[in-house]
Formats: structure tokens, C-alpha cells, sequence
């Protein structure tokens, strides 16, 4: 099957298809739900798709968030249908690529590592980010890569990474949703004490998305 | 009222966005649901964990059960005093509480009782994919399937409504592809229903042969109304010869496909909302003009096997039929037929295969240039989280057992430390399978001394499965003096499925307290000889158990350390590696802290040649600091997290 024929058949851009990816214990699941809720808020319907349970223990987890017009789908993107991918890690960037990406695929994704067991037993390397940012620059569309963890700092939580990734992958435009409908999606997925540092979140990702958007930069860094 | 979450929002038509599992419980609450029990399995866990924090607001009751049977058999006394009742769990739970299931459908019921139980086909969070459908109609009870989260909503009204109607348990059987899925689901009126519970003197719930019959016509009466539910479906050109037949999440694979393809005039597609008993009629009005018929399901052939015998039954009215699907090898993912998930890319597959042999050409090979050799990339074992106690455990196991030298070995269950079995720890577990059945298997190898056998024979099982299957294996133990000991790996929660409470917490499932029921009480009132230790000390540990090694009888060890997802949650000590200490590489303790030990929060920089630990996933244990033979491991004092 050649590359060519593997682009997606879209109709006016839907099903938008957006794979979110990381390691259990990121927030992946949470970060799903804000984005399907804003779709939701802006009179979209929506499918999602969840790989955890035991994904609490280190294992790789893989969320699939498809945005729709009219014509319910099922919660699993088909392999190289993805028009974005947000991930949370490097290595699973990487793997959810392989699977979902093409030619096009748009690719946010968060620069720190976290090391696969086997790894850390010796028993394998974990390439290095410019391996990683290269083989997704060569075989997909846009990359940006950011590291949410000073950030998600800032806003008052390591925890909150999730939801500067989201932030930042609404600024950066790549979502057919307007910012307004993730403040109603933030509210009603978060509990009052828990909403204000997500709030923070999301705005120190969404100022780092508007500015990768609009310098064009790669990522953060100068 | 304060936070209410969306799933309780009382606004009809209002479109909200909700996982299958929420849908799953607003369905609950607009049929009206009174009795809530579950034990707490994937995918199904979130189910009631969702009903307990609304169980006061709207006045109904939630109770999480020691084990699947008893909360079986809680709903159905709710159900035969009148009320409406659901009980969750696992495909796992149904075998548990399957020996009630098959005499309470002779026995029937009254109020709607709703059985909802979560398979896992690929098994992303269990140990198998058992397919449940089995159950339901060996059972003979109905089996309604949805197909996402706004049918699982309608689903769950309608098998109330069913299992009133017949006077009958009714089965919804899930998936983890809709439990775990998320989509916009229209809310319909919450419903109260206000009965008052009795049981009248002439009322009879008796299982006895005399109600096979009655069974066996319940369940015609639930075809005859599975032929007009709109949970039963198809869509399509209306005479086709292909047919796929299909049911919960693969209807949408299936239609993708179809899509994909650009087949929409070619394929009709049929999709079954209750899977057990068949709709007869309805099917036959399909089946009477296809030629091939392809089967979209999960995990076993069941539907196949069910329509392939209602077309032999009605073999004169049908035409030629050719079947597709996993007895045919057409419908496969890529462990092969009846194994594992489907999705799109499978059926459309399976489509393209069946068409290219029809047309007389060679089947073209699968190949897909590789956009970055996913083969290369290292896999992610499941592992302990930084911090687990279990870890500890496991570690001083290994140490005792080695020190000991006689071969003796370790029995396991099903918890977190079911992963015990892998590096994590120490691949020490050699028996895996039920709850409980480490102990259980425990009671058969410690009668073996009498044939000579002289190792020594450990069980572990964490402290929610004691409650659940272990106890009786410990009164066995006792009773028939078999010679093991029995670690309970006490993390104070039910920790593999998100943190329940269980009788050793002393909460209850809304939140309120309740009496503590200790092991150690339970344990004591056996009169078998207990010990307690804490599993970050690892030394003691160690010593403990190498000494009950040497005992005979039955042994119990409680290792009692909260579940380090919790403990972080309130206390963090930081641990770091100090690097004027850390001699790396040259220590000789071939990196013990990452490689050896294994917590993955213990890291190594690989441009110093030194360990680090990577402060954002480590838990605080300092575990690690107590085994790193230069002490170059700092644990600071714990900071209270905010």
C-alpha cells in the first residue's frame, strides 16, 4: 500500500480525527475528556476511544478523539487516519505515529521522556529526541514541540501537564473548536477546587500555542 | 447542591458528553434504579463508582460487595421485594456469581434487575477476554449489547423495562470499546420511582426443574420483543447480497469500512442490540437475500454460530449462503481469527479479501511501508508504579526465598500484584488465574510433604481479594493443616481498579463510615499464627519471612503499607541521588537502583554515568535509599502536598 493511498478520505474535514497519546498516570484520559467536551459545547458530536485500566502502571495509553458532523462513528480511528496527534511523550509520539499517522498528520508533542522498563534494565536505548523529532519531521506534516512540565509549574501543578498540552494545541489552531468552548469544558470537567489550576493551565498552553502559531516556531525554545 | 456532575444533569434533550461507563449509570437513573451493588472489575469499575456519589442526592442505594455472588444476590432480594436493581462487574465476576445467575433464572424475578457486565476482548485491563454471551444464554436469560454511550444510556432503560416485563434478569453485556469510549448522549428524564419493598406471604422465588419451562418461555417472549426494539437495526440498500452482521462497537467498524471502501450500495449492515435470544423474523427478512454473510463480533463466533444454526433451521426458505467470519478465517486481527479486538481496518480487510476471491485473483499480500519501524521502538511493560509497595514485597520475597534455598516458590491472584509474574517482581509469580486461587492452590501443595516434597510454598493476595475469595481457602488451610504461608499484600484499598473501598477501609461505597473489618481479626479468629510488617522496611522483612519459611502449617504475613498513589497524594518526601556519593558504573552494584531494583523512577544520567531520580513520577518510598549499597540516596523529610 503506497503512502499516497493511504491519506484520509475527509468530507469537509470530518471525521476529525485526534489521537492523544502517553504514558498512564499523564492525565491522557482527563485531557480527552476537556477536548470532548469543548466539542460537544460547540455543537459537535464526538467519539472517543480509551486504552487504560491497568495503563495506571507505566504502560503506554492511547486515547482516540474523533470530532463529527451528522454521522455517528465508532471510538477507533483506522491505521493512518489521524489529521492530529498530541503527545504527551516522545516514545509514544513516536508509536502512535507509526499506527495513525500519514503524510499530513499534524504532530504536538511534549519533549520529556519517560522511560520504558526495558530501558532502564539496559536492555534497550530510547532514541534520542532529534532521532525522534526527525523521523516525525521526514514521514509527517507540522511538528511543534513543547515541554509542558515548567509550565503545568506555573500554573500550580505538575499534574496539570494535560491540560497545558490541550491549551496549547487550541492555540496553535489546529482544532476545529473555538477557545470559548473549552472555558465551558474546563467547568464542567473539573470540580471547583481542582478548576482554578487547570484554568491557569490551559491559558499558559493555549499563550505558548497562539505564539508557536504565529512566529511559526518549531517549538519553545529560541 | 453544589458540583453536580453532567451525568446527573435533570435537563431532558440536553446533549452532554459522556463515557460509556456515565451513560451506563444515567440510564440507571432515568429507569429509576433503587439497589446498586457491584465488585469493582475493568471495565465496568467506574459504573457504580459514579452511582455512589449520586446515591444520597437521588436517594437510592449503593453498596460495593465483597465478591460478585453476594452482590448478585443483594440485587435480586431488591428485585423480588419489588424494587429495581442493578449489580456490575467484570466478565471475571459473572463466573463468580454464575452458580446464583442459572438458578435465579428459574427462579425469576420482579422488580427489573439488570446484570451489566464488562468484557474485555483484547484484554487491556483483565488477564482474558471471556466472551459473556455464553453465560447470558446458558443462563437463559436475554443479552442486550449497545453499541456506544447514547445506546448504553437506552439500553439500560430497555433491559429494566425487559426484565420487568418477563420477569426476568436481563443481561447488558458491554465492552471495553464502549465502557471506556466517550461520546454526545441526548439526556431523557430522570425517573423516580417510588415503591414500597415487600414480599408477600404467596410470593415464591424457588429454583426448582419444574421452571426450566418457564425459562425456556420467557425467552421466547423476549425474541418475540426483540423483534421490535430499535436497538435492532440495519442499514443499507434494502435487497443485498452482502450482509454483515455485526453488534456493539464493530457496527461502527463495520460501516467505516463499508464507507472506506465506498461500498455503502453494496453491503447492507445489520446490527444486533440484543444478541441473545436471536430476532427471528427480523433476521430472516435479511438473510432470505444474501449470498455472503459476514460476521463483525467479539470475542468468540457467538452470533455466527446462532444465525449459522437459524439458517439450517430454516434451510428450505434461505438461498445458498456463503459465511464469512472466524470459523472461515476471513474476520481476523493479527493474533487470528476469534482472538482479540476488532476495528475498521479488520473488516475492511476481511471486505477486500472476500471480494478479491470472488473475483478470482491472488490474494494481495499485506504490506505497508513502515513510516518509522515501530519494531525498533522499545515496548512498555506494565510495571509496579514508583513507590509500590509491592515492589518492596516482593523484593524481600525474593531475598528470603533465595537465602532459604530450597526451591521455595510463590502463588499469586488477581490484583496489582498479579504483575508480580513480570520483572516488576521479580518474575517470582508461577501460578496465576482466579481471585483467591493462590491460597486455594497453596492448600493443595502444602498436603504434598507426605509425598516427600520438601519446598517451601508461599501465596500472595492483596487485601480487597482476602475478602472476596481468599477467606475460604484460609479456613481450608486451617481445617486440613496444609503447610504454606500466606502473604496478604495489604496497599489498604482496592488499588487495580481505581481505589474502591472494601471492609478493611472502613468506608462504604457513598463515603460514609463504617466498621473496620481488620485481617488481622479474621485471621486471628482462625487462630493461625499471624505477623505484620511494613514492606519498605525491607531487612526485617526479609527476616520475617525467612523464618516462617522454616514453619509448617498454615502462616499468614500481613504486609501493610498504603497504596503509594494514594500516600503521595498527601505526603511527598523528595528523594534524590546525592552525586558526590553515587559512584556509578564503577560502584560495582551493576546500577542496583534502576536496573536491578527496578523502580522507574529511578533513572540514570546517562552523561554523568550516574543514578538520578526522576522527581516527577517518584511516589517518596525511599525504598530504594535503604538498598543502595553506597547510601547515596537522600530521603528527605516528607512535605505535605497542598
Amino acid at each position: 500500500m503506497s503512502l499516497g493511498s493511504i491519506v484520509p478520505r475527509e468530507e469537509k474535514g470530518f471525521p476529525f480525527n485526534l489521537v492523544i497519546c502517553g504514558v498512564g498516570g499523564q492525565g491522557n484520559v482527563l485531557g480527552t475528556q476537556v477536548i470532548a467536551r469543548a466539542a460537544v459545547c460547540a455543537g459537535l458530536e464526538v467519539a472517543t476511544g480509551d486504552t487504560l485500566g491497568v495503563s495506571q502502571r507505566g504502560g503506554s495509553v492511547l486515547s482516540h478523539v474523533r470530532l463529527l458532523r451528522e454521522k455517528r462513528y465508532g471510538p477507533l480511528i483506522p491505521r493512518h487516519q489521524a489529521a492530529v496527534i498530541l503527545g504527551f511523550e516522545p516514545l509514544e509520539t513516536l508509536r502512535a505515529f507509526s499506527v495513525y499517522g500519514n503524510p499530513q498528520t499534524k504532530v504536538l508533542m511534549n519533549a520529556r521522556p519517560n522511560y520504558p522498563l526495558q530501558v532502564l534494565l539496559g536492555e534497550s536505548s530510547y532514541p534520542s529526541l532529534e532521532k525522534i523529532k526527525g523521523l516525525l519531521s521526514r514521514a509527517g506534516g507540522v511538528l511543534k514541540v513543547i515541554d509542558a512540565a515548567p509550565l503545568a509549574l506555573k500554573a500550580g501543578s505538575l499534574l496539570a501537564q494535560n491540560i497545558v498540552l490541550v491549551g496549547a494545541l487550541t492555540g496553535i489552531g489546529w482544532l476545529p473548536l473555538p477557545e470559548e468552548a473549552f472555558q465551558a469544558a474546563l467547568k464542567e470537567t473539573f470540580s471547583p477546587g481542582a478548576l482554578s489550576v487547570n484554568r491557569r493551565a490551559f491559558q499558559q498552553g493555549l499563550r505558548l500555542g497562539y505564539l508557536l502559531f504565529k512566529n511559526n516556531l518549531k517549538s519553545q525554545d529560541p | 447542591m453544589g458540583f453536580l456532575p453532567t451525568v446527573a444533569l435533570d435537563q431532558p434533550g440536553k446533549k452532554v458528553f459522556l463515557s460509556g461507563n456515565e451513560a451506563f449509570a444515567r440510564g440507571a437513573l432515568e429507569a429509576g434504579v433503587a439497589y446498586a451493588t457491584s465488585y469493582p472489575g475493568s471495565p465496568t469499575a467506574e459504573v457504580l463508582e459514579i452511582l455512589s456519589a449520586l446515591a444520597k442526592t437521588f436517594n437510592f442505594y449503593v453498596e460495593w460487595s465483597v465478591n460478585e455472588k453476594v452482590a448478585m444476590e443483594g440485587a435480586a432480594a431488591a428485585s423480588f421485594a419489588g424494587l429495581r436493581s442493578l449489580v456490575v462487574m467484570k466478565c471475571d465476576g459473572l463466573n463468580v456469581a454464575f452458580d446464583f445467575l442459572t438458578s435465579l433464572a428459574l427462579a425469576g424475578t420482579k422488580g427489573g434487575m439488570v446484570i451489566l457486565v464488562g468484557d474485555d476482548p483484547g484484554a487491556h485491563s483483565s488477564a482474558k477476554e471471556e466472551d459473556s454471551r455464553y453465560l447470558g444464554k446458558l443462563a437463559h436469560i436475554p443479552v442486550l449489547e449497545p453499541a456506544d454511550p447514547q445506546e448504553a444510556k437506552e439500553a439500560m432503560v430497555a433491559a429494566f423495562e425487559l426484565s420487568e416485563f418477563l420477569r426476568q434478569p436481563v443481561m447488558l453485556r458491554s465492552v471495553t470499546r464502549v465502557c471506556h469510549a466517550g461520546g454526545d448522549v441526548a439526556l431523557s428524564k430522570l425517573q423516580r420511582i417510588n415503591r414500597l419493598p415487600f414480599l408477600d406471604r404467596e410470593e415464591r422465588f424457588i429454583t426448582w426443574i419444574e421452571f426450566h419451562a418457564t425459562a425456556e418461555t420467557k425467552i421466547a417472549q423476549a425474541a418475540a420483543w426483540g423483534e421490535n426494539t430499535p436497538l435492532n437495526t440495519y442499514v443499507g440498500p434494502e435487497r443485498t447480497k452482502w450482509l454483515l452482521i455485526t453488534e456493539g462497537p464493530c457496527f461502527y467498524y463495520a460501516r467505516e469500512a463499508v464507507v472506506l471502501l465506498g461500498w455503502e450500495e453494496k453491503v447492507g449492515i445489520l446490527k444486533l442490540g440484543m444478541v441473545w435470544p436471536l430476532p427471528e423474523e427480523f433476521l430472516k427478512k435479511h438473510l432470505m437475500h444474501a449470498e455472503k454473510v459476514i460476521f463483525g463480533e467479539e470475542v468468540e463466533p457467538f452470533t455466527e454460530e446462532n444465525v449459522k444454526a437459524l439458517v439450517a433451521q430454516y434451510g428450505k426458505q434461505m438461498g445458498f449462503i456463503n459465511f464469512y467470519g472466524k470459523k472461515s478465517g476471513h474476520v481476523a486481527g493479527p493474533a487470528g481469527p476469534g482472538l482479540g479486538e476488532m476495528n475498521p481496518d479488520i473488516i475492511m480487510q476481511a471486505l477486500k479479501r472476500i471480494e478479491e476471491e470472488e473475483q478470482g485473483l491472488p490474494v494481495p499480500q499485506e504490506r505497508e511501508e513502515s513510516l518509522v519501524a515501530p519494531g525498533e521502538l522499545p515496548n512498555r511493560e506494565l510495571a509496579f508504579c514508583p513507590g509500590c509497595p509491592h515492589r518492596a514485597s516482593f523484593w524481600a520475597l525474593k531475598g528470603a526465598l533465595e537465602l532459604d534455598g530450597r526451591g521455595g516458590f510463590v502463588l499469586g491472584d488477581i490484583g496489582c500484584y498479579t504483575l508480580g509474574k513480570g520483572r516488576t517482581g521479580y518474575n517470582l509469580l508461577q501460578t496465576m488465574h482466579a481471585m483467591g486461587s493462590g491460597a486455594g492452590l497453596a492448600c493443595g501443595f502444602g498436603q504434598l510433604s507426605r509425598f516427600g516434597f520438601n519446598q517451601p510454598v508461599v501465596a500472595v493476595g492483596g487485601d480487597s481479594t482476602f475478602y472476596h475469595a481468599i477467606i475460604p481457602a484460609l479456613v481450608n488451610a486451617k481445617y486440613n493443616q496444609a503447610d504454606f504461608l500466606l502473604v496478604i499484600l495489604d496497599n489498604e484499598t482496592t488499588a487495580m481498579t481505581g481505589h474502591q473501598p472494601h471492609p478493611g477501609t472502613g468506608l462504604r461505597a457513598t463515603g460514609e463510615g463504617a466498621e473496620k473489618i481488620a485481617l488481622e481479626e479474621i485471621v486471628a479468629g482462625l487462630k493461625i499464627p499471624l505477623f505484620i510488617s511494613d514492606p519498605y522496611a525491607v531487612d526485617e522483612t526479609r527476616a520475617i519471612i525467612f523464618r516462617l519459611l522454616q514453619e509448617k502449617g498454615p502462616r499468614v504475613l500481613i504486609l501493610r503499607r498504603t497504596c503509594a498513589l494514594i500516600a503521595a497524594k498527601t505526603k511527598k518526601p523528595r528523594v534524590y541521588v546525592d552525586p558526590a556519593r553515587c559512584l556509578g558504573d564503577a560502584c560495582g552494584c551493576a546500577r542496583f537502583c534502576s536496573r536491578v531494583f527496578a523502580c522507574p523512577a529511578n533513572i540514570w544520567d546517562e552523561e554523568k554515568g550516574k543514578a538520578v531520580i526522576d522527581e516527577v513520577i517518584c511516589n517518596g518510598c525511599g525504598v530504594c535509599a535503604s538498598l543502595c549499597p553506597q547510601r547515596a540516596i537522600v530521603v528527605e523529610e516528607a512535605v505535605l502536598v497542598s
